[in-house]
């Protein structure tokens, strides 16, 4: 082998080697500083600085600024969730950059008010956001609904309702705003105004991640009523024969339940001395029924497929 | 324009396409365009938005690229080769030479916007399966990015008449930078005092207007522009390239080239 063969076999070694080596000790280092603050940094927090440093490709720095968010939303969650210490400055540089980006108003108004960990539990900047969002985008349905969306969530039926009739009035708006407005104003609290709302979220929504929180809160407003149901045949049982069932089976053999009742996911509901629990509270997430004594939420909130 | 403008700036624009650098710049504008449907993927909701804005971004660049770095050479190596003498010492006007040099450049950078925007139109074509009304209004902010390019060649052009290619390049870069900001130039000078007040005023209004002419957000969105805006930035640009290209004229022609 001639020397120039053998000098460049010996440099295609050494590349191939010396970039997959690289490779593994960038996945060593992201491994080592996945839960260090990396994230938590915002080297310019000044949108108004920001704007100018853009030199007018503000609509640029706005999309590379919201995908950020995404991110940023997605690694804190995975992770466990946490405080979502940037997700208001950086919707707040979004929004600051690119006043008319629609989809940032939406996702920071369901996940800033969200409490944690499944949001930053921020009703108030989550207001602020959407308030300003509309302000810029006027005639924008949405963001009325998002609004009135977060009151609902605060327990403002008044404020919410005035959103949904406020924005019920604009060209091209949801007929579903009007009917809410009213519903908002008479039934606030009510669980059927509660799956309206998220019903309507899961069918209007292009977002993903909104999508599959909407189906989160659907499904445990479908748990809770299972379990107040399925307390109800239990009680209803003991009227009859004057004691508690043990087992489902003896509400079955009653005639009282055709099967084993499943939840949402399709785990069996347990009974227990005439209480209905749920198995496996974790794959769902917002129930507020069917909780063991002293049950703490993992702080990995599980937000599964919205289908 | 009379032949010998159109024979300069013929062999200007032939000059300037045989430069790999520009294929090269050319290239990379491309691939933004291409990046940016791949980045539009990992953006929830906003892929349009996103091969709309990084594509006319990286066309506004890239060409803002081009006219500085050609322009600031198109006079200096023309004395470096010598060749200026040769084409001098044929009944050509200094004015002329300026003249043909400016409108080759133009020429050359309207050529490279316009395969730059097919790059654009097919990402978005990509990426949104069919064109809509409102898309139509890329192609505004296209020609106001074209206009941009025309300002920054008078400008490129009036620095490479009397000072180096890399100072050139710098004061070029610079009053493009300092032309961004001329809104909030406008509204220093509204608030500053006496004699502040004036030269801020003078500043403000001696520099190039960028920031009417990037309209790439508002037309991401769909946003209409209004034709007056398009009538005014179009008489601005041809009015302030006029104006520089004069200033380049009266230095050229007093330039010593001995």
């Amino acid at each position: 082998m001639i020397l120039s063969q053998r000098i460049n076999i010996i440099a295609a070694t050494i590349l191939i080697c010396g970039m997959a080596c690289a490779a593994i000790l960038i996945r060593t280092i992201d491994q080592a500083h996945a839960s260090t603050a990396v994230q938590e940094t915002l080297y310019i927090s000044s949108p108004k600085l920001l704007k100018r440093l853009s030199l007018g490709y503000h609509g640029l720095f706005a999309d590379i600024y919201w995908t950020r968010v995404v991110q940023y939303f997605g690694g804190v969650h995975s992770r466990g969730g946490g405080t979502y210490n940037l997700l208001w400055p950086l919707l707040n540089i979004t929004t600051q950059l690119d006043p008319h980006l629609i989809p940032a108003y939406e996702f920071g108004g369901t996940f800033l008010s969200a409490k944690p960990p499944n949001g930053a539990g921020s009703p108030e900047q989550a207001i602020e956001l959407v308030q300003y969002g509309i302000q810029n985008n006027p005639g924008d349905w949405h963001l009325y609904y998002d609004l009135a969306f977060i009151y609902y969530d605060l327990k403002d039926y008044r404020h919410s309702a005035d959103a949904f009739l406020k924005g019920s009035q604009l060209p091209g708006a949801h007929p579903f705003l009007k009917i809410m407005a009213a519903q908002m104003a008479e039934h606030g609290g009510d669980i059927a105004t509660a799956r309206m709302m998220w019903t309507a979220t899961y069918q209007t929504t292009h977002d993903d991640m909104i999508r599959a929180n909407a189906a989160a809160h659907l499904r445990a407003l479908q748990a809770d009523e299972d379990v107040a149901m399925l307390e109800q045949l239990v009680q209803d049982y003991r009227v009859r024969t004057g004691r508690l069932p043990q087992t489902f089976s003896e509400l079955i053999s009653a005639r009282m339940l055709r099967g084993i009742p499943l939840d949402p996911v399709g785990h069996p509901y347990e009974l227990e001395d005439g209480r209905v629990f749920i198995s496996d509270p974790q794959d769902l997430p917002f129930v507020q029924k069917g909780l063991r004594p002293g049950y703490i939420p993992s702080p990995v909130p599980k937000l599964m497929p919205a289908n | 324009m009379n032949s010998r403008i159109l024979q300069i700036a013929t062999n200007t624009f032939r000059e300037a396409v045989r430069d790999r650098v520009l294929y090269n710049l050319i290239a990379f504008a491309l691939l933004m365009s291409a990046a940016a449907v791949l980045v539009g993927q990992i953006s929830i909701q906003i892929e349009k938005l996103v091969v709309i804005n990084l594509g006319l971004t990286a066309v506004s660049l890239f060409g803002i690229v081009i006219a500085i770095f050609i322009g600031i050479g198109l006079v200096s190596k023309e004395i470096d080769k010598r060749t200026l003498y040769t084409v001098l010492s044929r009944p050509v006007r200094r004015w002329e030479f300026i003249a043909g040099k400016f409108f080759g450049l133009v020429g050359t950078l309207f050529v490279n916007t316009f395969f730059m925007a097919i790059g654009v139109f097919a990402a978005l074509a990509y990426v949104s399966h069919h064109f809509e009304r409102s898309d139509a209004w890329v192609l505004v902010a296209l020609y106001f990015i074209v206009l941009q390019f025309v300002i920054l060649t008078a400008l490129a052009l009036f620095f490479s008449s009397f000072s180096t290619p890399i100072f050139s390049a710098v004061f070029a870069f610079w009053l493009f930078v300092i032309g961004s900001f001329a809104g909030d130039l406008r509204n220093f000078a509204a608030m500053a005092h006496g004699i502040t007040r004036w030269l801020a005023t003078a500043a403000a209004y001696m520099v190039p207007n960028f920031s009417a002419l990037n309209v790439i957000s508002e037309v991401a969105h769909g946003q209409a522009v209004p034709v007056q805006l398009i009538v005014l930035n179009t008489a601005y640009t041809f009015v302030y390239a006029a104006a520089v290209l004069s200033g380049a004229v009266l230095i050229f022609e007093r330039r010593n080239l001995k």
